[in-house]
């Protein structure tokens, strides 16, 4: 009894000893929050009692590129006394009952991302014909300003496509495979379409991966990669996948390069020891912030940006050119 | 002159107190559940205690009790269906495509899917049978054969990842009547599948009280062979069970598409665990023979409650998994627990 009591005391005394010694110099939550506290770009914070927003998107769980908007939709929050309530389901059904859901609470405003318009377009007019102003974002631009919404902020996705597909033929491309993350998605399929467009001559084609399953879409890749040499250029469909593309080029011995659509800071340090090529970046930080924004100014003054048209935040690229500019930022994760 | 006569007691035919009566419904536990949920919301949620969102409620809850309906009467019968969810899918999708390639009128797409719908759940019991497989894996198969269908199908007749609209062609309007219209009840919007779900929930539980084919659910979950023994015919009864499971399959999908005006061909995955949890949240035992119609409905309402009661306190939705996860354990300790005193007594 007493020698098991002393072995407890001596574990207690190394665990905490360990722990103490055990203590980062660099990484982890501590610099996290310390490096963010100083990022977040704010201008003057409005007074009075906090107004709710509700943002609702087509996510599927555990993609890192929609931190991005959360956190740009969290900034400008911050910045004028809202309260962002952020959910999401990738299942229009399910997402429509969210938007419903958000009436019925009589909030302030929403920012939804429309994947689908004829599953989502009746319910989001029901908003704004309830008195609530309806921004929109990322997905849903040819029939957004038809509905109602105050404004429209993203990217067409078959002009990004088409731009990444020049910028691949123009780097050398022949065979190409686009990998697509999500089957069942309008989005993406645009993209690769676009893709296939833009790089008119080389050839393209699409392949699905399992994208909430990293090891998965590596083995997929690299069997691709295996069973057909000739493939000279991945592009990917998001930041994670490309990611899981190098370990995949590497392991097939492969010497096809990869691009891709969207970032994140991994992603950016893979741009720069050159394991990845470029990104098209959309610039979601900026779609959630505006999104946001769009709202406090539109419910303030009376605002509206775009003139009558969608607002594009992307495609723009980030590349060997442009890189030290970017690394900066993507560390704070807003970019 | 009168005459005493003593009539010994038999414990077997006594009849049981009320309350033991009550208490040992298997949807007690669910009840209690959804009193406290509801309390739970009511409490920390205004939008929550706002008369007409209770149609928004109701009509979260209806779109997973009308399968939950079906698949606790499976599940007593003792066996799963893994491809409930997708079946919802397949359902809306064979009939828009059918009626969009052909331009036909819709209804013939309506028919089509219904035929489709309930010859899946036929092709389960009948695979069940003859293989001697657990449902378990034979309905794996299933789901995983129509969600491939439902993808691969879709790109080809439709040329992307979701169904083409239908509402320029013959009987849309009359379909969307049907399916998914809605009407004012006070301040409250009563939208078509919470009238379905009530519908099934009142037929289900008369079904399985008060008919023979009720009983004959009860002991071919119970105890197939023994029900074999006494003359129950069970495979047939499995199979009908499984033909239910595509019936409200289809009502839900005619809902989803005429609702939503398209349907996704990814949709649907996942949806499966959901009407089992309801079912089991009401009352169901995973081993069958046991559970109730009712508790099931009730089970969807906690669903429902919590899924648009997390979102009307607005908290992270994040952690709505866990508690949904939480919520299921509760439930079924608290039906167990029920269950035992009810017993005792």
């Amino acid at each position: 009894m007493i020698r098991s009591k002393r072995a407890v005391g001596a574990v207690v005394a190394l665990s905490a000893a360990l722990a103490l010694t055990a203590c980062s110099s660099s990484g982890g939550k501590d610099a996290a929050d310390s490096s963010s506290a100083a990022a977040a770009p704010a201008a003057g914070a409005a007074a009075g009692p906090k107004k709710t927003i509700a943002m609702i998107t087509h996510a599927a769980p555990g993609d890192t590129f929609w931190d991005r908007i959360r956190k740009g939709a969290d900034a400008a929050a911050a910045k004028n006394n809202y309260e962002v309530q952020y959910s999401s389901d990738p299942d229009a059904t399910k997402q429509a009952q969210l938007i419903q859901a958000a009436i019925d609470k009589k909030v302030d405003g929403i920012a939804v991302t429309d994947p689908n318009t004829p599953a989502l377009g009746d319910v989001i007019k029901k908003a704004i014909a309830a008195g609530i102003p309806v921004s929109m974002f990322n997905a849903g631009g040819p029939d957004a300003l038809g509905l109602g919404a105050i404004g429209y902020f993203g990217q067409g996705e078959k002009d990004a496509g088409i731009a990444v597909g020049a910028k691949a033929k123009a780097d050398g491309a022949t065979n190409i495979i686009c990998v697509n993350q999500t089957q069942g998605q309008q989005q993406l399929v645009d993209r690769c379409d676009g893709v296939t467009e833009g790089a008119a001559g080389a050839k393209v084609k699409m392949i699905y991966v399992n994208g909430t399953d990293d090891s998965a879409v590596t083995t997929t890749i690299q069997a691709t990669l295996t069973q057909d040499k000739t493939v000279d250029y991945v592009v990917t469909l998001g930041a994670p996948i490309a990611l899981d593309a190098v370990k995949a080029v590497k392991a097939a011995s492969s010497s096809a390069k990869i691009g891709t659509f969207d970032t994140n800071e991994q992603l950016v340090a893979a741009i720069k020891d050159k394991s990845v090529q470029f990104a098209v970046d959309q610039q979601p930080y900026m779609q959630g912030y505006l999104s946001v924004d769009s709202i406090w100014w539109y419910t303030t003054n009376g605002n509206t940006l775009g003139g009558g048209q969608n607002v594009a935040t992307g495609p723009a690229f980030i590349d060997q050119s442009n890189i030290a500019a970017v690394e900066k930022f993507a560390a704070n994760g807003t970019r | 002159m009168t005459t005493v006569t003593a009539t010994p007691t038999d414990d077997r035919v006594a009849t049981r107190s009320a309350t033991a009566t009550i208490m040992g419904r298997p949807e007690v536990g669910a009840l209690i559940g959804a009193v406290a949920v509801a309390a739970l919301f009511l409490l920390v949620a205004p939008a929550f205690r706002s008369v007409g969102n209770i149609g928004t409620i109701l009509y979260g809850s209806s779109t997973i009790g009308i399968m939950a309906v079906a698949v606790a009467l499976l599940m007593i019968g003792g066996e799963f269906d893994l491809s409930a969810g997708v079946a919802v899918t397949t359902s809306g999708l064979a009939a828009a495509h059918l009626a969009w390639f052909f331009s036909l009128n819709v209804w013939v797409g309506i028919v089509f899917a219904l035929a489709l719908s309930l010859g899946v759940g036929a092709f389960n019991g009948w695979l069940l049978h003859v293989t001697g497989l657990p449902s378990f894996l034979v309905t794996l198969g299933t789901f995983f054969v129509l969600q491939g269908v439902n993808l691969a199908l879709t790109r080809v007749v439709a040329g992307g990842v979701s169904s083409n609209s239908l509402n320029d062609l013959d009987g849309f309007a009359s379909a969307k009547a049907v399916f998914a219209s809605s009407f004012q009840l006070g301040s409250v919007e009563i939208k078509v599948p919470i009238i379905f779900w009530a519908a099934l929930t009142v037929i289900g539980g008369i079904v399985l009280l008060r008919t023979h084919y009720g009983s004959w659910i009860f002991s071919a979950g119970g105890d197939s062979a023994a029900a074999r023994a006494v003359g129950v015919p069970v495979t047939g009864t499995k199979i009908a069970l499984f033909m239910g499971v595509g019936f409200c399959a289809w009502l839900l999908g005619m809902h989803n598409l005429f609702n939503y005006n398209n349907v996704q061909s990814g949709a649907g995955v996942g949806n499966e665990f959901i009407y089992i949890i309801s079912a089991v949240i009401g009352g169901c035992l995973l081993t069958g023979g046991y559970g109730s119609v009712v508790g099931a409905t009730v089970g969807s309402l906690i669903f429902g409650m919590t899924q648009l009661g997390i979102f009307y306190a607005g908290w992270d939705p994040d952690w709505f998994k866990t508690f949904l996860g939480v919520m299921l354990i509760a439930a079924t300790l608290v039906n167990l627990y029920v269950k035992r005193k009810a017993d005792a007594r």
